[in-house]
């Protein structure tokens, strides 16, 4: 009836990088060694195969291609020198979803205690919440669908829990403007 | 006797039948109709017996605020008890019984209790079953268990599905009346996202049936046209069937929405809603009047009887005589009259009615009789008639009026639940009698404003006019305070005939006898009456809170909506104390019952509860994984070949481990990655011993305790670069610790150089262990594990087999032993490897049962086991592990003070029993020297570990002991439950290998 979905995708490179990133430098630092402008607070910059998201006042997810993990560290150490910071690959530890199509906000509102209103979150909103029990980060892409992260232990679960939301999705409510 | 009009009936369409069951009777109603509509429709008054007399019980209410007509809905998997039947929307097929009495609704052994009345007053409970003592588990407990109680528990899994829903708005207006849909538009017109939500499936409330004009016309006509301007807004959501079940703090709501049974989609939904401003649209709920024998079925009241009628067109008797204390109940006696039924007369308790209702119902030719009351009705299972009485008197019969149905009108309350939740008070009405919201004292938001805003009836504006004025001005509140701009406009004008004010009747009549008293109900559902309050008033009550548990008023399902104001009235008159000061009860969510599917939400059955899964738990299982929980985590107990029992598999692996080789999945170990210049610094505070003067490449057992010093978690820290360390944490840990070192690092640390990262799920972790492990993993290739390039509690990282791998030397079971970590998504392919590769030596998995048995054996501790929130490091022998020079470390400070440095305290000892095969159980306790036949015998410590260890062939334990190091070689008992006692001698802890050879090669 619909063409609501639910799927895995496949694996990104993912890095946490730690570091005062309001401090003198670090966006120009966090520019040249991911390529990526920092975003604001709960938000994420969506560069093509390249993503920034802001986790909190001092972490930032980076997400590339798998290939490309492995020189980040250095390059941010490299950018970011005397600053304290931490830079780790940590892209097995983690799943992403996507969930697109009609409905797509109320799958997230079963679980999330986020605003999921069209008005008030739209393509480049990031937020760390909950799905359900689960801890889960989920964002808008540029093509208004989502992508939800979980960690990896807990991923089966969540895609339960995601297909038993889609299940049965009120168009009325959520619906675009 | 009730029945179906022939004409009439706004909510019903009679070319739709609907057929239903009511006790096993095919019967039919109409679509629109409830259940209670369709049974008066078919004469069945009688629908409920009550909760301790067992009494015959119809509805005396139209919608939530029934007490009497509870049914059990639906069977087996969809089967629903204490439904209201003035609630439940009439459905094909839907299938009903009546509750609370047996063999039958119409005959009910129970009802004895009546006859025995006097001997079940308020606080009976307290009272009656205490002599003799022993009678009370074996006789009086088992005997009021089986008569009390309402409908029946289903005993089948729930059929149905159900769903929460996180929403947030600016304004929630709570109720779908005319006042709520006033407040509505005013707020969603100014721009504000409104979600307005109404319980019923039918808008605009009592207006339906009271018809105010509005806006120049009928009621109906405004209640459409407004809700199709709010469907034009594009911020207004509006929901049906949407019970605001209660208001919490800072605007927090929660809300039922019910979806119907079907097998498609849920069948309720629990709305969480975030509100910047809640108005309470909510209505008003009509009061009873306490006479004698209110409670006899065919007593109603009155807005209840001509909203059968009206919504219906269902008559509830053919002659009702209507009593009231206000000009409301006059609408019931003019329905009445316009539909043809008859009203022998109105008897008003005031001295006077001269309002503009009054006189239309003598206009047409209807009967008053003012200062009169109610003495007492007639009838059992159904009115017959009543005695008339004046109202000041003691109850004089001055006249007899026979009809088969009383409308009773005690005056409105506003419902100011929602208002009062989360804090708002109220303020005592004298004129109109009742409670309502005190503006000046909202429940506070997080702004430090009130954040609900009562509008209409629910804020005592009880005249149209004044209502929808009231709710206007309370949507463009809601919409001004949050910063939305509002043009002043008017309100809805609405207009209904003026009324003269209520007077306040709490006892009909006024000083009425003690007889009347006890047959003049309060509270229908639980029976309580105003000689049972008077009762607790006498006995001492005098809080309405205290009150109320002695009498149980207010207490049934209902939760006194019909029972409360009229209650704590009567508390108040017999304690001769102002009705403000008596004050209410605590209103508490949620307004009416929520079912507990809806509370549970999609969390059941597979979606329950979260097991976190680790890299290997597909293959664990498919490979005779038998799965314990762990913390948040399933993790193997053992794995079982064929038929192999548990404790077969268990000693399987632990020779095997010993002898050869085992693998074993610890990947739910935690690792925290800590980074930073003040890293070693860092660490140095969290963990009991030192950790900043680890080379780079080595690993060191740790130890984290508290603030009060107690050991809560341990693990083995590795040093990675002169700036990072990874630190193992158990199983059940990694989350604690991770958020304990965030929280030292923000509040008290700020000024420390580090960064934390919890890198547990990155890896999986794989132990090979036993004799033989060395060679399985060589040959993987890649890294040179030698005794010389790689010494026991030495890492390195390289690659193994191909995969990219951290190997550590360490051993929590005494053998020579690596931990790999390789990167998660490789973690099942480097399993494959090891098992490969470990074939030709027998290598086999091991689970959680036979790590513990293999670390029992050297004496290593558990946290969890050996610790339990109130035991320090030096209680279990590891002072070796608390550094000594360190001028501070969490723990520090409490591990020195007297209790922690007493000489008494427990430690840890070993344990062989006396009979080597005989297993102390978990937790069995040591008493102080031989077990005495009698009197008191004092407790030196518990078994804290017990198994049998296969590798020594007799059983091997742990306890703590008082003074345990002294007392090596001692025998102490232990008795169990049932008399017998192991006997067992106190030895030192390490079972095995105590020089540590096995590990070290």
């Amino acid at each position: 009836m619909s063409d609501l979905t639910v799927s895995r995708v496949a694996p990104r490179g993912m890095v946490t990088i730690r570091a005062d990133l309001g401090g003198p430098g670090a966006q120009a630092a966090l520019l040249a060694a991911t390529g990526c402008v920092m975003p604001g607070q709960r938000r994420i910059a969506l560069q093509g195969r390249r993503a920034l998201a802001w986790m909190a006042p001092d972490e930032a997810m980076l997400f590339l291609p798998p290939e490309e993990v492995a020189e980040v560290p250095g390059r941010i150490a490299a950018a970011l020198g005397a600053a304290p910071h931490l830079a780790v690959d940590v892209s097995d530890a983690r799943v992403i979803f996507r969930i697109a199509g009609p409905g797509a906000r109320m799958v997230l509102a079963k679980g999330a205690p986020v605003d999921l209103a069209p008005q008030a979150f739209r393509p480049g909103d990031f937020r760390r919440t909950r799905l359900g029990q689960v801890a889960v980060a989920f964002w808008m892409t540029g093509d208004g669908a989502f992508e939800l992260m979980c960690f990896r232990s807990v991923a089966g679960f969540v895609e339960d829990w995601l297909l038993n939301a889609a299940r049965s999705v009120d168009p009325g409510l959520f619906a675009e403007g | 006797m009730s029945g179906r009009l022939a004409g009439g009936g706004r909510l019903i369409d009679r070319a739709t039948p609907v057929s239903f069951t009511f006790n096993g009777a095919r019967l039919s109603g109409f679509a629109g109709d409830t259940l209670a509509s369709a049974l008066l429709a078919n004469g069945l008054l009688l629908q409920g017996r009550s909760f301790k007399y067992h009494r015959p019980r119809g509805p005396v209410a139209s919608g939530v605020e029934e007490p009497n007509a509870l049914v059990n809905l639906g069977t087996g998997a969809r089967s629903e008890p204490n439904a209201r039947t003035t609630v439940t929307e009439l459905r094909e097929g839907l299938v009903a019984r009546s509750q609370n009495h047996w063999p039958s609704l119409g005959f009910d052994l129970g009802a004895v209790n009546a006859r025995f009345a006097p001997l079940l007053p308020a606080g009976f409970y307290y009272k009656t079953f205490i002599h003799p003592r022993a009678a009370w588990k074996s006789l009086f407990e088992p005997a009021i268990r089986r008569s009390a109680g309402l409908g029946v528990v289903p005993e089948e899994g729930d059929a149905d599905r159900y769903e929460y829903l996180y929403a947030h708005c600016d304004v929630l207006v709570a109720g779908g009346g005319v006042s709520g849909l006033a407040a509505a538009l005013a707020a969603g017109r100014a721009g504000a996202r409104v979600l307005l939500m109404e319980q019923t499936p039918v808008w605009g409330g009592r207006a339906l049936v009271d018809g105010p004009e509005i806006a120049g016309g009928p009621a109906a006509d405004w209640i459409a046209a407004a809700l199709g301007e709010l469907d034009a807004l594009p911020n207004v959501t509006r929901r049906a069937r949407a019970m605001v079940a209660g208001a919490y703090d800072h605007g927090y709501a929660l809300a039922e929405e019910m979806l119907g049974d079907t097998d498609f989609g849920p069948r309720a939904r629990l709305w969480r809603i975030r509100a910047r401003r809640i108005v309470t649209a909510t209505g008003a709920l009509e009061r009873p009047l306490a006479f004698a024998g209110n409670d006899v079925p065919g007593v109603m009241l009155a807005s209840a009887v001509r909203d059968y009628l009206e919504l219906y067109g269902v008559s509830v008797g053919d002659r009702t005589v209507v009593v009231t204390n206000n000009d409301d109940g006059y609408r019931t006696a003019i329905a009445l009259a316009r539909a043809g039924r008859t009203v022998p007369a109105v008897l008003d308790a005031r001295p006077a009615a001269g309002g503009a209702l009054p006189e239309e119902a003598r206009a047409l030719g209807i009967r008053i009789e003012t200062g009169r009351g109610v003495a007492r009705v007639r009838g059992g299972k159904a009115v017959r008639g009543v005695a008339v009485c004046d109202q000041e008197g003691e109850g004089a019969v001055v006249g007899r009026i026979a009809c088969d149905a009383v409308a009773m009108s005690g005056g409105w309350s506003p419902v100011v639940h929602l208002w009062s939740h989360s804090g708002g008070r109220l303020a005592w009405n004298e004129t109109l009698a009742h409670f309502a919201p005190d503006t000046g004292r909202p429940p506070l938001g997080p702004d430090g404003e009130g954040f609900a805003i009562p509008a209409g009836c629910a804020s005592g504006a009880l005249v149209a006019e004044e209502a929808m004025n009231d709710a206007h001005a309370a949507g463009l509140r809601a919409a001004q305070e949050l910063g939305f701009r509002v043009e002043d406009t008017p309100a809805p004008a609405a207009r209904s005939p003026h009324e003269d004010p209520p007077r306040a009747v709490w006892m009909m009549p006024a000083r009425a006898r003690p007889g009347l008293r006890a047959k003049a109900f309060l509270d229908f559902q639980n029976d309580v009456k105003v000689s049972d309050v008077r009762l607790a008033a006498r006995e001492g009550y005098v809080s309405v809170e205290h009150a109320k548990r002695y009498t149980t008023l207010g207490m049934a399902t209902d939760q006194g909506k019909l029972s409360n104001i009229n209650g704590l009235a009567t508390l108040s008159q017999a304690l001769s104390i102002p009705i403000p000061e008596v004050g209410t009860t605590t209103f508490r969510p949620p307004y009416t019952p929520v079912t507990f599917g809806a509370l549970a939400g999609e969390a059941r059955g597979a979606l329950f509860k979260p097991t976190r899964r680790t890299p290997i738990d597909a293959w664990s299982d498919a490979n005779g994984a038998d799965w314990e929980p762990v913390g948040d985590w399933r993790r193997p107990f053992c794995y079982r070949h064929g038929t192999e029992t548990r404790a077969e598999a268990v000693r399987r692996e632990v020779l095997n481990t010993r002898q050869g080789v085992g693998v074993l999945d610890a990947s739910t170990l935690g690792k925290i990655l800590v980074k930073g210049a003040d890293a070693g610094k860092f660490l140095d505070l969290l963990y009991t011993n030192v950790m900043s003067s680890l080379g780079i490449g080595k690993c060191r057992y740790g130890l984290m305790c508290n603030e009060n010093g107690f050991l809560f978690d341990d693990g083995v820290v590795i040093r990675m670069a002169e700036d990072t360390f990874l630190c193992h944490t158990t199983t059940g840990g990694s989350d604690r610790v991770a958020a304990w070192m965030e929280e030292w690092l923000q509040t008290e640390w700020w000024d420390l150089r580090v960064h934390v990262v919890n890198l547990t799920e990155q890896y999986a972790q794989i132990a090979v262990v036993g004799p033989k492990a060395r060679a399985v993993l060589s040959a993987l290739g890649g890294m040179d594990l030698s005794k010389e390039a790689m010494p026991f509690m030495t890492f390195a990282e390289g690659t193994l087999g191909g995969v990219p791998a951290r190997a550590h030397r360490i051993s929590f079971s005494g053998e020579l032993s690596f931990e790999v970590a390789v990167p998660a998504n490789r973690g099942q392919a480097f399993w494959d490897a090891v098992m490969t590769a470990g074939a030709a030596h027998g290598i086999a998995p091991y689970g959680t049962e036979c790590l513990h048995i293999l670390r029992a054996e050297k004496g290593f501790i558990m946290i969890g086991d050996e610790t339990d929130g109130t035991v320090i490091p030096q209680d279990l022998g590891l002072s070796w592990a608390v550094s000594k020079k360190k001028a501070d470390f969490i723990g520090k400070r409490a591990q020195a003070r007297p209790e922690m440095t007493r000489p008494d305290r427990e430690t840890l000892v070993g344990l062989r029993t006396g009979d080597p095969a005989v297993v102390l159980p978990d937790g069995a306790h040591a008493v102080d020297g031989p077990v005495a036949a009698s009197g008191p015998t004092r407790t030196i410590g518990h078994v804290t570990s017990s198994y049998f260890s296969p590798t020594l062939g007799h059983s091997i334990a742990m306890a703590l002991i008082e003074r345990g190091a002294e007392r090596m070689g001692q025998v102490l008992d232990f008795p169990l439950e049932g008399g017998e006692v192991i006997r067992a001698t106190v030895c030192d802890p390490v079972f095995l290998d105590r020089e540590g050879s096995r590990q070290n090669v």
